[in-house]
């Protein structure tokens, strides 16, 4: 459905996009995971037609983001990254104006969006800029999805929402697909990528790899080793010193560590004790999208 | 970590009006402890944080903070402490030496010591040449960690952190992390909310607020064994949703 070949695109200099090629498929979830600045927002931009880019080509559905501009906004729906409803309308008032904007009424289409609708309607009366960040981001998805566009761009709509809220908003989204509504979202937490068909990571405006979340994880040909013990200050300082040792990660509860000629360290656990380290652990485990990440990205530094 | 308490919360209240922000906090945290502080938007975190960190008296409870009663002491407790956020943390249109020493000298050193000590953390974080560089300049992942650095400079017996590392690259929030780990290796406490569960799982223990009660305080190993669950993550949807689901 979409095809973004070769996308570059720079500001005063500066890099924003490089080469980014990628194709998402009709009803696909479709994750673009990577940190602020890596280029999220500046390809949504290009894709919803609202900037041009320097060299390189996007279509959707085979209209043109350049030529096509006006056909194409029609079939889209566009959820930015900051809260762009109009904050002193109401929560009914912002939902009847975007749907009067695309000459379509809340009635006609409110099947989309009566489920997620269902969760703001007791504030239905309350001014946008007054509602909770999960209910405005709830109120940005059904203004996003009321001229029932084929294609929905998401940019962060998870970012400084709780954990609940997210959960609760993944769900949504998952039936918005099964409705075969093509979504196209990004995030810079890497636990979501999981929930998407297929992700592509970005960093520093280029494209690191592409694939099923499986896959990614699946391919990763290291083997990694989740260590623990009590200091981790102490912990990560020792384990940068052992020679055996490649990488060093802090990952929560643990720190995730790969060996040269990823073969795994049989006196580790000993030399740990010596180090005072009290009952120290070792598992093998199975690689995460951000370890993944985290290889790709000192693979890319360098280069 | 240490047994010693930092800080110590007892049958803390807080009420607008009828409205019940706190209700009865009890918990208490060591010298040296990394604290997730963690619940739902409007479970009533930032209520509590003004509280501990002296700007907002408590409606009634005991609450001490490196060891100052917070209502006869909140003067001494700001001293005592540091703060950083992550929507706002340095002043943008000021030089990196600049807000060390502005935030130096608000903390109340002198501008002798901050002189001589600008160098050396500048120096321990490897951002010596940026000395000059407005802080409008500087990428992200740079400025959170000094903006870290800065909110420790003074020495605080704690230091607050809202959210400190969102949407930072993974390689930075790495870097972020074992500052944490230095930092409280060195003897001070991190008090941190956040809502990525992820960050939750870096901490010693945390509590999960929700409708203005602490639901369960302990370490994420121990949380998780006691919920059945692989992550905070699943602990969080499973006991801080609140009862009317908004």
């Amino acid at each position: 459905m979409i095809r973004a070949e070769n996308i570059s695109m720079s500001f005063n200099g500066t890099r924003a996009l490089e080469s980014v090629s990628l194709n998402v498929d009709k009803s696909e979830l479709f994750g673009l995971i990577g940190p602020d600045g890596a280029g999220k927002t500046t390809f949504f931009r290009i894709v919803t037609t609202l900037l041009i880019p320097e060299k390189g080509k996007v279509s959707i559905n085979k209209l043109d983001t350049v030529d096509d501009y006006r056909a194409l906004r029609k079939n889209i729906g566009y959820m930015p990254g900051r809260f762009s409803l109009y904050q002193d309308l109401t929560v009914e008032e912002n939902l009847a104006f975007y749907a009067t904007v695309f000459g379509t009424t809340v009635k006609e289409n409110y099947h989309l969006i009566s489920d997620i609708y269902s969760h703001i309607e007791p504030f239905k009366k309350r001014r946008a800029g007054k509602l909770s960040g999960g209910m405005k981001q709830k109120l940005a998805l059904c203004c996003a999805l009321i001229h029932a566009p084929e294609l929905i761009v998401l940019d962060e709509p998870t970012t400084g929402v709780d954990a609940v809220s997210r959960t609760e908003f993944w769900e949504m989204l998952k039936k918005l697909q099964g409705e075969g509504i093509t979504i196209l979202v990004s995030t810079p937490y890497m636990d979501e990528a999981v929930l998407c068909d297929r992700v592509a990571l970005i960093q520093k405006g280029r494209i690191l790899g592409i694939d099923k979340p499986g896959s990614i994880t699946g391919n990763f040909s290291k083997e990694i080793y989740a260590i623990k013990g009590r200091d981790k200050f102490r912990l990560i300082r020792d384990l940068r010193d052992r020679e055996t040792v490649e990488s060093v990660n802090p990952f929560g509860d643990s720190v995730h560590v790969t060996f040269s000629g990823n073969e795994y360290d049989e006196n580790l656990l000993e030399y740990l004790e010596d180090k005072g380290h009290n009952d120290p652990g070792a598992e093998l485990i199975e690689p995460g999208i951000e370890d993944v990440f985290l290889e790709l990205m000192s693979k890319e530094e360098n280069d | 970590m240490t047994d010693e308490k930092v800080i110590e919360v007892k049958d803390l209240v807080k009420k607008f009006g009828s409205f019940i922000a706190n209700d009865h906090l009890s918990f208490n945290v060591h010298r040296g402890e990394i604290f997730g502080f963690l619940g739902a938007n409007g479970a009533g975190k930032t209520t509590a944080i003004r509280i501990l960190s002296g700007l907002s008296k408590p409606s009634s409870g005991e609450v001490k903070v490196a060891g100052y009663d917070i209502y006869r002491h909140a003067e001494q407790v700001k001293r005592h402490i540091g703060y950083m956020c992550q929507k706002f943390s340095l002043y943008e249109d000021l030089t990196v030496a600049e807000n060390i020493m502005l935030y130096g000298g608000i903390y109340g050193m002198p501008g002798k010591e901050i002189k001589n000590k600008t160098g050396t953390l500048l120096e321990s974080l490897d951002f010596t040449g940026y000395r000059k560089r407005i802080i409008g300049d500087l990428p992200l992942g740079i400025r959170q960690k000094l903006a870290f650095a800065v909110a420790i400079f003074h020495k605080p017996d704690i230091v607050f952190l809202d959210e400190p590392t969102g949407g930072v690259d993974p390689i930075t929030r790495r870097q972020f992390w074992e500052m944490i780990y230095k930092a409280a290796d060195d003897g001070i406490t991190i008090f941190v909310t956040t809502h990525y569960m992820d960050e939750a799982e870096y901490c010693d223990r945390v509590s999960i607020m929700s409708e203005g009660k602490i639901i369960d305080i302990d370490s994420p190993a121990q949380l998780k064994k006691k919920y059945g669950s692989p992550s905070i993550q699943d602990v969080f949807v499973k006991i801080a949703r609140p009862a009317n689901n908004k």
